[in-house]
């Protein structure tokens, strides 16, 4: 498969051994950087930071979903059930990332890459399968304009699918760079794409239910 | 490159780039995007006062073709596009950008004792997707139809409609909210940064309650920029959706426009007040935190005083930013709200006043029993307060729903934002670069140039918008291109001639500070570490830094950093970076 490590390349990308610490505020005594190169933790605080403004923009479409649906007028949508099919395997890609994350700290390459990859896969099952489920909603004739209800469906079902198309790139980016001259081990990017993984897997049965019960 | 533990982490920051492309212009240095960031608004703080000369002209002149602009007289239509340009263009490219971008950008790591911001790539990013996003914005005067008439606010449903409801409001008005769009993932990229840096990347030492009040400042601005952006980024795509693809999030049924039938139901123009507001009323504390910091840091340094109450204002930039987040619907009081939730807003508004106030205070209590020593920043740090009371104030009556009443879209609300926002924060950005301008470039800007454009700018600005209370009280309407022809409105002319001529003179003040600083960056006097005896960690680096700001001698923080004028030191100023033992006594 491109891009697999080899046992080499991990002993290289290694680092520390530890696991690096989770994003801290150093109160006591100041950042501790040293002021010369970025600690790991800064990546962790990123990503963190970023998924607060993922969040609050998916707030503001909910809440405007929230605040349309008490008008009168509200027509709710028949969710396909396919829906709940690519839930089971958004679900279980954040279970096998988890599994991959293990072996890549257990300096596994070969397993690592494997459930990584198995993770990919069901990524992009789920979004083929959201690619099913709005083909189904346009041959029962429901359409992004037809009624309030269906343009917040097309609205939130898209901008999360968009959100996860940016996370299996990271994916991609995570098991096919090299990290030998990185900026930091690759244990550390494949932190930090779970965690974006994990909120997205999150979100959007968050999303789900919020159809589900609000249609 | 070494093989065994460290290989997973390159050697610091990147290396000191080499040929012009990687060293002007895709730069990752914050020190250079800083500036990148700063002539931007440069350039976008001139076509803003270009844009509100040509409506000046109009309002007191509406039967005159504007001077070397052809015959033709002005519509309202275009005078509605000059000023949703003008508004758009100030606020964001110019209130959001420089204060943040521009000033936080360069001096944000430096004052942390770091080599650069967290992720320099992003830093860079965020600046061309900024300036991306002002070239589509200016695009919109180009295409068919021009520029949006729907205001800066870009109402619904006169923003959703598209060319049906007036020229400018089809490519244009997509343009606009493409360019907002940009805008937004721009900010929200520059936001993340900042936060991480001032998070992880402080200097031993330094603690958070040791930060200069600019970094403190820099800090909340940038929590507020990554929790509002979001949300105005999700109304632009509802709009978006609007106008191009049929659906109804803001447009309600039953419309009639140009005697044509509208085929949308079900929207609610509320909607987006709620969503813009939202992100509204942060926005204008992002527009203006920084400036309050840059005042405390100048206001401190030139009296040779600590600041008065640095936890107080600390706290108080915090309850600022937090209460910021409750209070847009004073921007909603004619909306038809319940009196109930009015209460509630005007409330909460009000109690703004608190910390604005504490900040206000301390600034004077910084002053009084100062060594007030009088150069061009600590003048516009003086000016900034003043003005900063003066809109501010003026605030408090519209946060009153009865009083807003007779105010809401009169002049008293033109007077108010601008003075708090077009005035207040510009003299922070102006107290700024007389401040930091001899470490950006090494060279000293003029101090006599400097103060004449302080006077006449500082006379100037209260000459305009002073006399816009009155006529707003008298019952003068905003985004009205012509009241002459209206009775109690045509009698405030004489009052609108006298601020257009106060305009006009302001604004060409201006060009005093663009030639003072464009000849000072090639030709001013050598400047020296540090000029101003100032305590901060960017005092210590040369006039200018050097690629990593320390070169590879990072400092440590032993001291707060207003430390002036301690009793017992020979010294009347204390670096933050001297350790205790190697202070002279």
């Amino acid at each position: 498969m491109p891009g697999t490590l080899t046992a080499t390349e991990l002993e290289l990308t290694h680092g520390t051994g530890a696991p690096p610490p989770p994003a801290g505020a150093g109160g006591g005594e100041g950042g501790g950087a040293g002021g010369a190169g970025v600690p790991a933790r800064a990546y962790y605080t990123g990503i963190s930071l970023a998924l607060a403004g993922i969040l609050m923009f998916f707030m503001a479409l909910v809440s405007s979903f929230i605040v349309r649906k008490a008008d009168a007028g509200w027509q709710p949508v028949q969710l396909p059930p396919l829906l709940w099919l690519n839930t089971l395997a958004l679900v279980a890609s954040s279970m096998t990332l988890e599994r991959a994350r293990i072996h890549l700290k257990n300096r596994d390459a070969r397993l690592f890459a494997r459930w990584w990859g198995i993770t990919t896969l069901l990524g992009l099952l789920f979004l083929a399968g959201q690619v099913a489920a709005w083909a189904q909603m346009r041959a029962a004739g429901v359409f992004l304009a037809s009624n309030p209800s269906s343009s917040f469906f097309y609205l939130l079902t898209g901008a999360h699918a968009l959100h996860l198309v940016g996370g299996v790139g990271a994916l991609a980016y995570v098991a096919l760079r090299g990290w030998g001259f990185a900026k930091v081990t690759q244990d550390v990017a494949a932190d930090v794409t779970g965690i974006y993984w994990h909120f997205m897997d999150g979100l959007w049965v968050f999303l789900l239910l919020i159809l589900y019960f609000g249609r | 490159m070494t093989t065994e533990a460290h290989a997973g982490h390159a050697p610091h920051v990147h290396a000191a780039p080499s040929g012009f492309i990687r060293k002007w212009i895709f730069s990752l240095d914050h020190k250079i995007i800083g500036i990148q960031y700063y002539l931007l608004s440069l350039v976008a703080v001139f076509t803003g006062m270009f844009l509100s000369l040509l409506m000046r002209f109009h309002l007191v002149y509406p039967a005159k073709p504007l001077p070397f602009m052809g015959d033709a007289i002005m519509t309202p239509e275009q005078y509605l596009a000059l000023l949703t340009m003008h508004g758009t263009i100030m606020v964001f490219f110019v209130l959001t950008t420089a204060p943040q971008g521009g000033f936080g950008n360069y001096f944000l790591p430096i004052q942390i004792g770091a080599a650069d911001m967290a992720f320099p790539v992003l830093n860079m990013l965020s600046f061309w997707v900024t300036f991306v996003a002002f070239v589509v914005m200016v695009a919109a005067f180009f295409v068919e139809g021009g520029a949006p008439i729907s205001g800066w606010t870009g109402y619904a449903p006169l923003s959703a409609l598209g060319v049906i409801a007036g020229p400018g409001l089809g490519l244009g008005q997509d343009l606009w909210i493409i360019s907002i769009a940009l805008f937004c993932v721009a900010s929200l990229m520059g936001a993340l940064n900042f936060i991480t840096t001032v998070i992880d990347l402080r200097a031993k030492g330094l603690t958070l309650m040791r930060m200069p009040l600019t970094v403190w400042a820099w800090f909340v601005t940038a929590i507020l920029g990554l929790l509002a952006f979001g949300v105005l980024l999700a109304a632009g795509i509802l709009l978006l959706l609007d106008r191009n693809a049929g659906t109804s999030f803001f447009i309600p049924g039953g419309l009639v426009v140009s005697d044509k039938m509208i085929d949308h139901k079900g929207g609610s123009p509320l909607l987006w007040q709620h969503l813009f507001w939202y992100f509204g009323h942060p926005e204008v504390y992002i527009a203006i935190l920084p400036g309050m910091g840059v005042a405390s840091h100048v206001l401190s340094t030139f009296a040779r005083k600590p600041i008065y109450g640095y936890k107080a204002m600390v706290y108080a930039i915090c309850a600022i930013g937090i209460l910021g987040f409750c209070v847009w619907g004073h921007h909603m009081f004619m909306s038809g709200m319940s009196p109930y939730t009015a209460f509630a807003f005007s409330l909460l508004t009000m109690s703004i006043g608190v910390p604005s106030a504490i900040k206000t205070f301390n600034w004077l209590g910084t002053l009084w029993g100062g060594q007030i020593h009088f150069k061009c920043a600590m003048l516009f740090a003086l000016g900034f307060v003043s003005l900063f009371v003066s809109g501010g104030v003026d605030g408090l009556f519209l946060a009153q729903p009865s009083v807003d009443r007779p105010l809401h879209d009169t002049y008293w609300v033109v007077a108010h934002f601008h003075l708090i926002m077009g005035v207040a924060a510009i003299f922070g950005i102006f107290a700024a670069t007389y401040f930091w301008f001899p470490k950006m470039f090494g060279r000293y800007m003029n101090e006599t140039l400097g103060k004449i454009h302080f006077w006449i700018t500082f006379i100037g600005v209260y000459l305009i918008f002073m006399p816009m209370h009155y006529i707003g009280m008298a019952g003068q309407m905003r985004r009205y291109p012509d009241g002459t022809g209206i009775g109690f409105v045509g009698e405030l002319v004489g009052v609108q001639t006298f601020i257009t001529h106060a305009a006009f003179v302001t604004i060409a003040a201006q060009l005093l500070f663009l030639v003072n600083f464009m000849w000072s960056a090639w030709k001013g006097p050598q400047a020296e570490k540090n000029p101003w005896n100032a305590t901060t960690l960017e005092w210590t680096v040369p006039s200018p830094p050097p690629h990593d700001n320390f070169a590879g001698h990072y400092p440590s923080v032993y001291r707060g950093p207003y430390e002036f004028s301690v009793p017992g030191q020979e010294d009347d100023h204390l670096p933050q970076d001297v350790p205790p033992d190697k202070l002279k006594k």
